[in-house]
């Protein structure tokens, strides 16, 4: 059951991520937020459907780490949570074709190691 | 137009980790008010909704889900996700201050790792990604 668990926390959640930033890279650049620009964004979430998609990854990620918490410790949890920052990176660099150089993967270590840190 | 997209970034970043935090602090803080609801009736988060916590808490949420989502509209997921990880320091900084929590050395350690990912991150280039080919309106 926990590692079930453990898997709707880790999937959703990183897939979630990467499918909003697709959403948001087609919904095209935010100027600022005044309101036309915030309702147009608020249209998109219910109609562009890698936004749909993402936002209701995210809620299952989310209410599955509820319920993990609720059947086991939080140091379960930690480490899947911590490695996601190193496989969202991997995405990015694969599926999103960002330029990932040595900073962003030593950024990416050192929040990782940093989080199982700070959860102890 | 290079220092404006990063000034713009640095500005909605805060914005992020801050409502993040406070928003995780003040649900946090009225969920303890309300007590444990763990139902399938949807009653008892009703009765939730009308701690004056729990609203700012959602409220608070509901800015960081938009502003991230604005960011996200610019700049680099791998970015993104590092530089607004800097909202676990505030939290803990938050649960020391005013929920009275202790923060073990270790723990320290951990926020100083999170902080310095997050500022090497921070000093990249917010926007590497291709334009993507399609883009609606």
């Amino acid at each position: 059951m926990k590692w079930l668990l453990l898997a709707l926390v880790v999937v959703p959640g990183t897939v979630g991520d990467v499918l909003m930033s697709i959403g948001m890279k087609r919904h095209g650049e935010i100027e600022d937020f005044g309101l036309r620009n915030l309702l147009s964004l608020l249209w998109d979430m219910v109609r562009n459907p890698y936004l749909i998609t993402g936002i209701v990854a995210m809620a299952v990620s989310f209410f599955a780490l509820m319920a993990l918490l609720s059947v086991a410790q939080l140091s379960f949890a930690v480490p899947a949570t911590a490695s996601s920052y190193l496989v969202e990176t991997a995405l990015a660099k694969y599926v999103l074709k960002e330029d990932i150089d040595a900073a962003r993967w030593a950024g990416a270590c050192l929040v990782s190691i940093g989080v199982v840190l700070a959860s102890l | 137009m290079d220092r404006f997209l990063r000034h713009k970034t640095l500005v909605v970043s805060l914005v992020v980790i801050a409502s993040n935090a406070f928003g995780n602090y003040t649900l946090t803080r009225g969920m303890r008010d309300v007590g444990s609801t763990v139902s399938i009736s949807p009653l008892p988060y009703i009765h939730a909704m009308l701690d004056p916590w729990v609203v700012a808490g959602v409220v608070l949420l509901a800015i960081w889900l938009i502003t991230r989502l604005a960011l996200l509209s610019w700049a680099d997921l791998s970015y993104v996700i590092m530089v607004t990880s800097t909202a676990y320091v505030l939290s803990a900084v938050l649960a020391k201050v005013f929920l009275g929590e202790r923060i073990s050395l270790i723990r320290w350690t951990g926020i100083v790792l999170i902080s310095l990912g997050a500022f090497i991150v921070a000093r990249t280039f917010p926007s590497t990604a291709p334009e993507p080919e399609e883009t609606e309106e």
